[in-house]
């Protein structure tokens, strides 16, 4: 599904944000990048989504060169980003704009009912709460029904209890059509509850130090004990473990 | 107070179902108030009737209100009112038009392209600062006392604000939000429709506000400056024949419709910006 090819990013002379970094995504996998912050996932995030352009190396998806936003990827931001002039659910039909209007319309009502926003379609953004405006993001993503779903830190604004409440629902939106997610994320237990693998990236130059299978069967408890030894496994793979 | 700290059972609430509710859609009706901005006016002017009956002030300086009105009402008979009227708004309204356009245009540019900012903005500031009344006597000798140099006058008042509004607009537009567009792969005019211009509208209707009030201003200059006809001719025309009263109606009418096409334009922004998350967003100005 995505392939990223010894991908490298310099900002200016100094700074070597990414240094030759590969990997593969197979479709319907769920990956989590992690790393401490200025490691450069959100840059990897954003140069598979072709917001960006990589320096060395290349990203490929469905086997073809990316060069600028591709039509089957979805990209959910850190915040919900929601045009403030659109309702609801005219912000979900934004990235729809091109199909006829009957289509848009039962597109995006069944993209607001999957993350529990009917009642919502005609509000403006400003009266929705944080966890409400990130879940019309998502349906807003979900709505082009993308084969491979970026999110670059997508819950870290929330507070801890819509956190988990949506990444439950994430997976639940994951169960009905599998699309390949690819998430950065610095919330370790978050990766491990969603991703079926974990890259451990490390700073100056940002580079992929290790990767994690995760098979804890799902749904997964934050508080079993073997979730707990992967997490602390991670923790010193980022090399923060006491 | 002191056994709380043990009811944890509280903790349950990942179980509950979110309790959000849509806010109600429609509005309620704003509910009606008594005008309170209008009470100080009117007691002055009572006031101001009042002592002119009374003989206290001079008539001859400040006639009653009931004699302005009743100036109005004799200019409304003989048809004369509604040709100052007509020709003061439609210069107002060409100058307005004119300026507004051209500052559109500019300020789109400017506000988009850098290359052009750094370009042409250096010598629109310079210009700005030029007092705008400083150009009348210049635009008289181009072009003759008529018609062109008035409106050409009040389109260079209004440039200036309605040009600052929608540049500072176009440059504030979030960057977020033009990533977003970008995402779902819009550019040139498509992401400019549908993100730029929506998300520059508060600035600029705001410039077009401002740009309207000095429109106002600029076309009482313009009308003094030399014109048989329209409401600053009624202004001079009074000062020439003694009769203030006929200075008073002039300033009136300025008054009511420099008030009303502003209302115009508020209520337009309303209704444009009812998205908008700010402080004002639900009361009104």
């Amino acid at each position: 599904m995505l392939r990223i090819e010894h991908v490298g990013k310099q900002f200016g002379p100094q700074v070597v944000a990414l240094h030759d970094v590969s990997l593969q995504v197979a479709p319907g996998e769920i990956v989590a990048l992690v790393g401490a912050s200025g490691c450069g996932k959100s840059t990897l995030l954003r140069i598979a989504a072709g917001l960006e352009t990589p320096g060395t190396g290349r990203v490929l998806i469905d086997g073809a060169p990316v060069a600028g936003p591709h039509p089957a990827v979805g990209f959910i931001f850190q915040e919900p980003r929601l045009l403030p002039w659109l309702t609801v659910c005219q912000n979900v039909e934004f990235g729809i704009a091109g199909l006829p209007a009957a289509e848009r319309t039962e597109r995006s009502a069944a993209a607001l009912a999957r993350v529990g926003l009917s009642d919502f379609a005609g509000t403006w953004p400003r009266q929705l709460s944080g966890g409400m405006a990130q879940r019309a993001a998502i349906a807003r993503a979900l709505v082009a029904r993308p084969g491979l779903l970026l999110l670059d830190e997508p819950f870290s604004a929330l507070d801890p209890f819509t956190k988990m409440d949506l990444q439950d629902h994430l997976l639940d939106i994951w169960a009905d059509d599998r699309p390949t997610l690819v998430l950065v994320t610095h919330d370790l237990e978050e990766a491990l509850v969603l991703a079926d693998r974990v890259v451990v990236l490390r700073s100056r130059p940002g580079r992929v130090h290790q990767t994690f299978a995760v098979d804890l069967p799902r749904p997964r408890r934050r508080t079993a004990p073997d979730f707990q030894a992967q997490k602390q496994l991670l923790l010193e793979a980022l090399g923060v473990a006491a | 107070m002191s056994n709380s700290t043990l009811t944890l059972p509280s903790l349950t609430v990942r179980t509950a179902a979110p309790a959000a509710r849509p806010p109600a859609a429609p509005r309620p009706p704003r509910r009606w108030q008594w005008p309170l901005g209008a009470v100080l006016p009117l007691a002055l002017l009572a006031l101001w009737e009042i002592l002119a009956r009374a003989g206290t002030l001079p008539p001859n300086l400040l006639p009653a209100p009931s004699k302005v009105l009743a100036t109005i009402a004799g200019l409304a008979r003989t048809g004369e009112l509604w040709h100052h009227l007509g020709l003061t708004l439609a210069r107002v309204g060409a100058g307005f038009v004119l300026g507004s356009a051209a500052a559109t245009a500019l300020g789109a540019l400017t506000g988009y392209a850098p290359l052009a900012r750094r370009l042409l903005d250096p010598l629109l500031q310079g210009v700005r600062n030029i007092p705008s009344l400083a150009w009348v006597p210049l635009f008289i000798l181009w072009m003759g006392i008529y018609e062109t140099s008035k409106v050409v006058l009040i389109a260079v008042g209004v440039f200036f604000p309605v040009y600052l509004g929608l540049m500072s607009g176009v440059q504030g537009v979030d960057r977020k939000l033009v990533e977003v567009g970008r995402m779902y792969r819009l550019s040139g005019l498509a992401l400019v429709r549908r993100v730029f211009l929506p998300a520059t509208l508060p600035a600029y209707l705001v410039g077009l506000r401002n740009g309207l009030g000095l429109g106002w201003m600029f076309v009482v200059a313009a009308e003094i400056m030399g014109a048989t006809k329209g409401l600053g001719f009624l202004l001079v025309d009074g000062q020439m024949t003694g009769r203030p009263q006929t200075i008073l109606a002039a300033i009136l009418l300025f008054a009511v419709l420099g008030r009303t096409t502003d209302a115009g334009l508020a209520w337009l922004s309303r209704r444009l910006l009812r998205w908008q998350d700010t402080h004002g967003a639900n009361g009104n100005n």
